[in-house]
């Protein structure tokens, strides 16, 4: 339980299905800050809110300490995952070692069946093993931070908000039970980053080394601070001295740490058609190459019809039906088969096939 | 509709065995009664008409009861809200008093092992106040380095502004050689304050005759209600004020005094004291068995604090399991009906690391799986009973589940 109104909610839900349920907020700072009320999670606000909710619902609240495991399997993967120019999602790595890995390790060994968690998303039990699906209300979907989920884990897992309509469907049901989060904002930063600022919360972390921001002909236009830190698709935060020969805005197309450079170019130039990935991990069997799916690349981005192209041995490569801006490696790509999981692997290079489309 | 209050949880029922009385004790039948009675009478002690003067009556008789109880004179019990408040207004005020007497005054002596309430006030006044914090070594059952502290103070002992030592440790039950720590302090004129939160009604506590010039105390802890509290302070004693109002309690403690709290204070300060050694000695026999029973079923759990009866409290009993988390103990622990406590303070619900574990010597591996079980008033052979069936399969659980923190 963070705090939020999301996870009381499903303790509620877990609990009217006739669950013996005991609520655990996770403590993942060391020294928990009492920042702003806006803040996700790890504040001294959060836990209160948590133990306040497990009370009204009548059931044992605890608060474990995986702020040890969590600083090295989040935060500093997190940091060095920059410092090698990718780009990657806490979040995801947070559900894959955290919350279905060591807190579901802690439970079950405690003598817990399940955790149930506040995402949303459907586990649904075929006649293969359970199934993860895209939550009833699609605009909030979280199946695609979930989609690294091996079977195993998903068998322990209960997500009691999947088949909620709509946010505020949940939000007046938290009202009616007398939980006091209903109204509470959602989170929607890093949530060890304390200000948001994740930019200079990276500047402080990896060394600064000033290089040069090339286009796409190797022409210098401008310099930084250093390439890490940079996300391909990003815009903002770009200092370019020469500006672009017709004007338009530029983007990062390419972020090399090796030669400490980073490549603008056009929206256009952007585009990538063809993703190759990594460490796969499938919710079930592993697709056939020449499969029709569809790919997520980011958190509630839009999901885009592909042909997989090659599965082996954890490499993935997918062929995108219409090419996507910003694709970024380290980002997750999700597979689908209509609203179920078919599984995920982490984005290694992006490129462009059919040029001009 | 919300509800207003969740349905009533189990609260000593006879369900759940209670062993943690060091944290909290159930308030005695009597002081209810006192305390209700005199909750529905109107007076604010301060007051001159007749309500006022009834109440400030109550306050008075209680202080002299508190005083009776515990070898002091009426006009040394200055009532607080608590033992942290008694605590602070001691290391503060003696601190504050001493040093404007003569600035040399900078050193603040305190055991390693204190609790929160002596140690936080010290750590205070060396960050905002420039004093400095001199720790004063335990030994490994977490008895004061007697040794130590007098070097401590010979080095410069024109320089101690005071000495804080507690009676007896809240984790481990360990008492303090108060007298020789006195008797030490004494040669160079330096006041001791004492934290005798844990001790009241556990052991014999004589405050004229420890020779302390402070002692802290709190109701919760001997049958009264949280929220009621004194400092006993000997006559003479300079004290600044850390609460400035009203110049209630003598100018010393600012803030209108509780008629209620008072009684109840006085009333279970009266019956803790007098039932005290029959108390200590059934505690005793009962922590005897308790201790026998979870070696039992723990073949490797280590008991910690003192090992002679004499220097300790009767009814604690500390262990570290090892290969288990302290935490994962308290929830199994918990799920079986069986209350108790890592024994170390904790933010926002997680055990910190203990600081008199670490005094101690204990590394931090052992100290993570430290369980305390305390005793009291309605403590049964039935309780004992309750931890010797869990304890052995809640240990095999948390093995596995530190196991599986490590995989």
């Amino acid at each position: 339980m963070s705090g939020g109104v999301d996870s009381a909610v499903a303790a509620a839900r877990a609990l009217d299905a006739g669950h013996d349920v005991v609520g655990v907020h996770l403590a993942l700072a060391k020294t928990a800050s009492s920042g702003g009320r806006a803040r996700g999670c790890c504040t001294v606000e959060d836990a209160r809110d948590a133990r306040r909710a497990a009370d009204v619902l009548g059931i044992p609240f605890y608060v474990w300490d995986l702020s040890e495991r969590f600083a090295t399997a989040v935060v500093d993967d997190f940091v060095a995952e920059y410092a090698a120019g990718r780009t990657p999602n806490p979040c995801v790595r947070c559900n894959q070692e955290i919350k279905f890995a060591a807190l579901a390790d802690r439970a079950l060994a405690l003598g817990f069946d399940a955790v149930a968690t506040g995402h949303y998303a459907r586990r649904v039990d075929g006649p293969d093993g359970p199934q993860l699906h895209r939550a009833a209300d699609a605009a909030k979907d979280q199946s695609y931070v979930l989609a690294v989920l091996e079977p195993r884990r998903l068998a322990t897992a209960l997500f009691p908000l999947g088949d909620a309509a709509r946010k505020d469907d949940v939000r007046a049901e938290a009202a009616a039970r007398g939980l006091g989060v209903a109204d509470k904002a959602d989170s929607t930063d890093i949530c060890f980053v304390p200000d948001g600022d994740t930019r200079a919360w990276l500047g402080a972390r990896i060394p600064a080394r000033p290089g040069a921001v090339l286009d796409a002909g190797g022409r210098v236009v401008g310099t930084h601070d250093g390439a890490a830190g940079h996300t391909v698709g990003q815009r903002r935060g770009l200092r370019l001295g020469v500006p672009a020969a017709d004007g338009r805005p530029r983007y990062v197309l390419d972020v090399s740490v090796i030669d400490n450079t980073v490549t603008v170019g056009s929206a256009e130039d952007l585009a990538a058609d063809r993703v190759e990935a990594e460490r796969a991990t499938w919710c079930g069997p592993a697709p056939e190459p020449g499969a029709r799916l569809g790919a997520q690349l980011r958190a509630h981005g839009a999901e885009l019809p592909c042909v997989v192209e090659r599965v082996d041995a954890g490499a993935l490569v997918v062929a995108l039906a219409e090419p996507a801006r910003g694709v970024a490696p380290g980002q997750l790509l999700a597979l689908y088969d209509g609203t179920r999981v078919v599984g995920s692997a982490t984005v290694r290079a992006a490129s462009r096939v059919v040029v001009g489309a | 509709m919300p509800q207003a209050h969740g349905p009533p949880a189990p609260r000593l029922s006879g369900v759940s065995a209670y062993l943690d009385h060091a944290a909290t004790t159930p308030v005695q039948p009597e002081v209810v009664a006192v305390m209700a009675e005199e909750l529905s009478r109107i007076g604010n002690p301060s007051s001159l008409h007749t309500a006022g003067r009834a109440a400030r009556r109550v306050v008075e008789e209680s202080r002299e009861q508190v005083a009776a109880a515990l070898g002091a004179r009426p006009g040394e019990v200055v009532l607080t809200g608590g033992g942290t408040e008694a605590d602070n207004l001691a290391v503060k005020g003696l601190y504050w008093a001493r040093a404007a007497a003569d600035p040399r005054r900078r050193r603040v002596l305190v055991s390693a092992v204190e609790h929160h309430g002596v140690l936080d006030p010290a750590e205070w006044l060396a960050a905002e106040q420039g004093a400095e914090v001199v720790h004063l070594p335990v030994d490994r059952t977490g008895r004061l380095d007697v040794a130590a502290m007098r070097e401590a103070i010979a080095a410069d002992p024109a320089s101690v502004a005071l000495v804080s030592v507690m009676w007896a440790n809240n984790e481990v039950g360990t008492a303090q050689p108060i007298e020789q720590v006195v008797s030490i302090a004494a040669e160079h004129g330096v006041p001791v304050h004492t934290d005798a939160v844990q001790a009241v009604g556990a052991l014999p506590v004589d405050f004229d005759a420890s020779g302390v010039a402070a002692l802290s105390l709190t109701g919760h802890k001997f049958g009264g209600p949280i929220g009621a509290g004194a400092l006993l302070v000997r006559r003479g004693t300079p004290l600044v004020p850390v609460l400035h109002g009203g110049g209630q309690e003598g100018g010393v403690r600012s803030g209108s005094v509780s008629a209620a709290g008072a009684r109840a204070l006085g009333v279970a300060a009266e019956l803790a004291v007098a039932a005290q050694p029959a108390h200590a000695a059934r505690l005793a026999e009962l922590r005897e068995r308790l201790r026998a029973a979870v070696l039992d079923a723990v073949p490797d759990a280590v008991v910690h604090g003192s090992p002679d009866p004499a220097q300790r409290l009767p009814g604690l009993l500390h262990v570290t399991v090892p290969g288990c988390e302290g935490d994962s103990l308290l929830y199994l622990l918990d799920a079986r009906g069986v209350e108790c406590s890592t024994g170390s303070a904790c933010t926002a619900g997680v055990p910190q690391p203990s600081h008199v574990l670490r005094a101690m010597g204990l590394d931090d591996d052992t100290a993570r799986g430290a369980l305390r079980f305390s005793l009291g008033r309605t403590s049964t052979a039935a309780d004992v009973e309750a931890v010797a069936a869990a304890i052995g399969p809640v240990v095999e659980r948390a093995r596995t589940a530190g196991l599986a923190l490590l995989a």
